[in-house]
């Protein structure tokens, strides 16, 4: 039972100008489930592993339960971590795997062995205690990796992509069985992936990064609802939204004919910062309904048609300025228009979302 | 994956097909020929040695053999010679070994600074030929009151082998995963606890693989042995050896038969040491 705390912590890699995690600030409270994502290279391994204690801190704090474990050993911080390609000890079996850290700290024999067995009866892993990681398959081990944590029932759980290794069916198994025994186990957990759909379905809360920044930390739901910059609107959500950056009217954003409508609020916004006369507007694909010629739909030219089977997606393109702006829209799967036709795009009223042209910050 | 499997089934193919086999014995035969006809020669009687060549060989005697173990170089018998030989290899070969070991450890997962610099002017030690450092290390060796013991030839082998010793084990431990080396640190391992239980189940076959090295070295060596360890007390098999062709050089029939004994144990080392090239130690462990 913990919580975390990451006080401007920053991480700069020697002779790279540009800090690898910059002044992060985080409070991550008691049993939460806080899911780090980024695209590659944004930070949030390496701000992990500095929570670890992998990575040296730079400068500011790391706390956890309000002590500073800044510059402690990864020992001394009572974490225990899952690694991204699990990083079994190949010479040992399952149980002694599992059993390695409670070894080391001369936990009593019957103890070792009382939790290695709840442990392993908690994962599936009953079966398999006597075999080396060698004669497992990928899952097993992901699981042996899993076990190897939750023995050691530690102040904090650090998951570095665990799931990225796991084919596309499996991962979705192990992402739900790992939320639930995150559930009942009550460990304060904080979880690294690259993969919004794990951050989304996953996380209490998730932080998104990008280049060493935190951009956003919130509920999925309000992540979703509204991203607080132009990154987060299009990281979050599958297919990613809509954005694009159209000229301003006195009404709102302006796609060639139709235009979607701001608050007066809005409008000043949009201006203000150096956004001059234009705005960047976003909407989901989701959100948005396939319409005649004349209902105030945009007008795209349809060059392909992904079917998933419950859904349908229709991509397309539009020339707006001269430029050919393409969108994505989620159309009926039964009855997805041809290539080449041109359909008329309507987003749902107030489910656009806007953004300062020159920040990117949310209006 | 696809190309190098592809590549590696091809390479099989054609290395498993009757030409190459055939050259394969050939090449074997050849090579062994020369040991062979050794071998015969060390069985044979001196009259027959000193006529005609091994091949016509027709009668055969222990009396080389038994002549070699009970010949005398200065008052020692060539059974001292042996436990000699003995008695400088173990220490020459486990003393390097065990500060390489931990020197490569340090190299390659501790994070100091000079750390670079360091491994480099270790590595270009090698650069120095041994020849260069004898009568230096010799003075110091008579200075400092060692010479007559095993010490000097003891303390060489193992200064000379070092920078090999280091760089061969230092390549090998960056090979292994550093997240192994994390976990063992997350599950609250220190230096100590990761090197015995972590990674030495691991190095056993880069150890196997120097260890033997060392040994056929240092088994074999006469330049270091001649220049440190020319004493009747302290001179291994091999020096031993040169002065029975040297000192009688009308008992150069025995030299074969000498040969076979200074042979054995490498011989046996090697065959028993032989599982130790195992691979796949690693299989598991991490994935991608």
């Amino acid at each position: 039972m913990a919580t975390v705390t990451y006080s401007k912590a920053s991480r700069i890699y020697p002779g790279t100008p540009r800090p690898a995690v910059d002044q992060l600030n985080l409070e991550i409270g008691d049993g939460e489930f806080l899911v780090l994502v980024g695209p590659s290279g944004c930070g949030k391994s390496t701000s992990l592993r500095m929570l670890a204690g992998l990575e040296d801190v730079d400068a500011g704090d790391i706390l956890i339960n309000d002590r500073n474990v800044t510059h402690l050993p990864p020992k001394a911080r009572d974490i225990a971590m899952v690694f991204q390609n699990y990083a079994l000890y190949p010479h040992m079996t399952v149980y002694e795997n599992m059993a390695f850290a409670l070894k080391l700290r001369k936990t009593p024999k019957h103890e070792i062995d009382r939790r290695v067995k709840e442990a392993a009866a908690m994962l599936q892993l009953e079966d398999y205690l006597g075999r080396k990681p060698k004669a497992l398959s990928g899952g097993q081990r992901q699981r042996v990796a899993m076990g190897r944590a939750i023995v050691r029932e530690p102040q904090v759980f650090l998951m570095d992509e665990p799931l990225s290794n796991l084919d596309a069916k499996l991962r979705v198994q192990t992402r739900s069985q790992i939320a639930t025994l995150q559930a009942k186990l009550g460990i304060t957990t904080v979880y690294v992936t690259h993969d919004q759909v794990e951050a989304m379905t996953m996380g209490h809360r998730v932080a998104v990064l990008l280049d060493g920044v935190l951009q956003q930390v919130d509920s999925p739901r309000a992540l979703y609802d509204r991203p607080a910059n132009v990154f987060v609107a299009g990281f979050m959500g599958s297919p990613a939204m809509n954005i694009k950056t159209v000229p301003l009217s006195d009404k709102g954003g302006r796609f060639g004919d139709v235009t979607l409508p701001l608050t007066r609020e809005q409008l000043t916004a949009a201006q203000a910062d150096g956004g001059g006369n234009r705005v960047t507007v976003g909407f989901r694909p989701e959100d948005t309904d396939l319409v005649g010629p004349n209902d105030g739909g945009i007008p795209i030219t349809v060059d392909l048609v992904e079917e998933l089977g419950s859904d349908a997606y229709v991509h397309g393109t539009v020339a707006l300025e001269g430029q050919d702006e393409r969108f994505v829209v989620r159309a009926d799967p039964r009855r997805t228009p041809r290539l080449t036709e041109i359909v008329y795009v309507r987003p749902h009223v107030n489910t656009h979302h806007a953004f300062n042209a020159a920040t990117g910050l949310r209006i | 994956m696809q190309a190098i499997s592809e590549r590696s089934a091809t390479a099989r193919k054609r290395l498993s097909s009757p030409i190459a086999s055939l050259a394969t014995v050939v090449i074997a035969v050849l090579w062994s020929l020369p040991t062979a006809g050794l071998l015969v020669t060390s069985f044979r009687p001196q009259a027959d040695i000193q006529r005609t060549g091994w091949w016509t060989a027709t009668s055969f005697t222990l009396d080389n053999y038994r002549q070699v173990l009970e010949s005398q170089t200065s008052g020692r018998s060539l059974s001292q010679a042996f436990v000699n030989s003995v008695v400088i290899t173990l220490p020459s070969v486990l003393a390097p070994l065990a500060i390489a070991l931990i020197a490569a450890y340090a190299l390659a997962w501790i994070d100091f600074k000079g750390r670079d610099l360091l491994f480099v002017l270790i590595f270009a030690l090698q650069i120095v030929p041994i020849q260069v450092t004898l009568i230096p290390l010799l003075n110091l060796y008579v200075d400092a009151g060692l010479a007559g013991t095993y010490w000097p030839v003891w303390i060489s082998h193992t200064v000379y082998s070092l920078p090999l010793a280091i760089f061969l084990l230092h390549n090998f431990m960056r090979g292994l995963p550093k997240e192994l080396v994390e976990a063992a640190r997350v599950d609250g391992a220190g230096h100590v606890q990761i090197f015995l239980r972590v990674l030495a189940p691991l190095l056993v076959p880069a150890v196997a693989a120097f260890g033997i090295f060392q040994f056929l070295w240092v088994w074999n060596d006469l330049l270091v042995a001649l220049t440190f360890a020319n004493t009747p007390g302290t001179n291994p098999m091999t020096v031993a050896l040169a002065n029975l062709a040297g000192s009688r050089g009308s008992a150069w029939y025995l030299l074969s038969a000498a040969a076979f004994v200074s042979m054995l144990l490498p011989l046996i080392v090697f065959l028993s040491m032989q599982r130790f090239f195992v691979r796949g130690l690693l299989a598991g462990s991490v994935k991608g």
